[in-house]
């Protein structure tokens, strides 16, 4: 309890003393690209071999002559949609970009760096935290997008490349019944965990105190924190809006 | 100038100062020396607003920091610059981007502005041609002057320096002291330095407080320290078999 009073005044602190716009704007623009580009390659190669596995071990699965193959895309895609891109995607978000932010800021408080903000006026908090979080939530559903698509695309090459089902029939699938809901029911996951992501990691590399080893630790406390927090979010998510 | 007034501290349950008080002049180098934990980083943290005293108060020319509303704060902060024992330079920017780093987010200058005051501040610690250098690049020494010219480039009224020698070879160690004195006497500012190095005492040490164990036990400065009556600051003083040998030397003549 008394972390979750710590995290929450951390949360807090993020909105006063703030700088100017422009200031904010320069290093969200800066965070985005090492939250959101940089994790475009991880991201393509998870989602697209998901994807294909989905495809051939739904295929494994639906043997009946009664079940028709467009069954097949129609799994890959509601599973896609609703769970792998938003949820399983953030695991690996949390792996790479929650890592990130927390060693970055343990580094910078036990070489004083953070200290050097405050002695000079600035809320290192709001400085330092705001535009990571801030380039999360723009980054991360962007990020699932591209997942979700480049997954179902992985099925589709996966799929008809050994023969499991034909180009017409995955598409056939794919746009099955297609509920629009579930691109929002994954959009409002994939804010909702950028923003545990971000600032869980912050919050664990933001009061690292130690040395080399206490980064590694609060690094690592951040992924596996990170991921707890994911997935109740997630069962939350699903009870309240499915 | 800077006061403090009775400034006491503890951490978990632990007192680790004891009601400090002290005045740091203008345009002189204020010394705070003692052994390792004695509390000096400590009391150089109550001073800047990084840890709040539970008792006391800081006075910058007249005006109470420590129970002064944020608004003040930041305005005395702002007029604050401080060298950090490691240089705290920050490590994703080059030593240009380091030292106008203040002049970004504090000031409205135009770039060339502030390019300009950054190559005077360069130059005024004797480093040209580093500016595209990385931290990783340079030399321990070189990333203390980098934190100096940091610290002062935003015009700053008051240097706060916590050992500045720490790590560095004794030649390199005495060119920082004589920087820190030049600039303080230079700019007219107040500068408060931690150290625990007696070297520094004897070069620049325009007023010394002697901390032990949390508590002031002596103030002068580098000419009347060595006729101190305090049996911890003279086992301070001449834990150094050079000052023993100097001692004796003295005795004998």
């Amino acid at each position: 309890m008394k972390s979750l009073g710590k995290y929450l005044i951390f949360i807090a602190t993020l909105f006063v003393r703030r700088e100017s716009i422009g200031t904010y704007v320069r290093l969200v623009i800066d965070e985005s690209i090492k939250i959101g580009v940089n994790s475009i390659f991880i991201f393509a190669i998870v989602s697209s071999f998901m994807g294909a596995v989905t495809t051939i071990q739904t295929a494994y699965n639906l043997i009946s002559p009664l079940i028709p193959n467009y069954v097949i895309s129609l799994v890959v895609r509601d599973m896609t949609i609703l769970e792998l891109a938003p949820t399983i995607m953030a695991i690996v978000f949390a792996g790479k970009v929650g890592s990130n932010i927390a060693g970055e800021l343990g580094t910078m408080r036990i070489t004083e760096q953070i200290d050097a903000l405050e002695v000079m006026g600035i809320n290192s908090t709001s400085y330092l935290v705001l535009p990571k979080i801030v380039a999360a939530l723009l980054m991360y559903p962007m990020l699932v997008v591209l997942a979700a698509f480049l997954s179902m695309y992985g099925g589709y090459l996966a799929g008809t490349l050994t023969g499991e089902i034909t180009g017409t029939e995955y598409i056939y699938g794919i746009r099955y019944e297609f509920i629009e809901y579930n691109i929002a029911f994954a959009l409002i996951k994939s804010v909702v965990f950028a923003f545990l992501v971000s600032s869980i990691s912050a919050y664990k590399g933001f009061f690292t105190k130690g040395g080399a080893l206490e980064v590694g630790v609060a690094s690592t406390s951040a992924v596996t924190n990170s991921c707890i927090a994911i997935l109740l979010a997630d069962y939350l998510l699903a009870q309240l809006l499915l | 100038m800077i006061e403090i007034q009775n400034i006491s501290k503890s951490f978990d349950g632990k007192q680790i100062l004891h009601n400090i008080s002290g005045t740091f002049e203008k345009g002189r180098t204020n010394l705070i020396i003692g052994a390792s934990g004695t509390g000096k980083s400590v009391l150089l943290k109550n001073i800047v607003g990084l840890v709040q005293p539970d008792e006391g108060h800081v006075l910058y020319d007249g005006r109470d920091f420590t129970s002064g509303d944020k608004a003040l704060k930041t305005d005395v902060r702002r007029e604050i610059g401080m060298l950090f024992q490691g240089g705290a330079l920050f490590d994703s920017k080059n030593v240009e981007q380091n030292v106008m780093f203040p002049l970004n987010v504090l000031t409205k200058m135009s770039k060339e502005e502030k390019l300009d005051r950054v190559n005077i501040c360069l130059e005024k610690v004797g480093l040209e041609n580093v500016n595209k250098k990385m931290p990783s690049e340079i030399s321990g020494g070189m990333k203390k002057r980098v934190g100096i010219a940091r610290a002062i480039v935003n015009h700053s009224k008051y240097l706060f320096c916590d050992e500045p020698n720490s790590g560095l070879d004794p030649q390199t160690s005495i060119v920082i002291d004589n920087l820190i004195k030049e600039i303080t006497e230079e700019l007219s500012i107040t500068t408060v330095v931690v150290t625990h190095d007696m070297n520094s005492v004897m070069e620049i040490g325009d007023y010394v407080m002697f901390i032990h164990q949390g508590h002031k036990l002596w103030e002068g400065n580098n000419q009347n320290i060595f006729d101190c009556n305090v049996k911890e600051l003279e086992d301070f003083i001449f834990a150094n078999k050079l000052m023993r040998a100097v001692r004796h030397q003295n005795h004998t003549e």
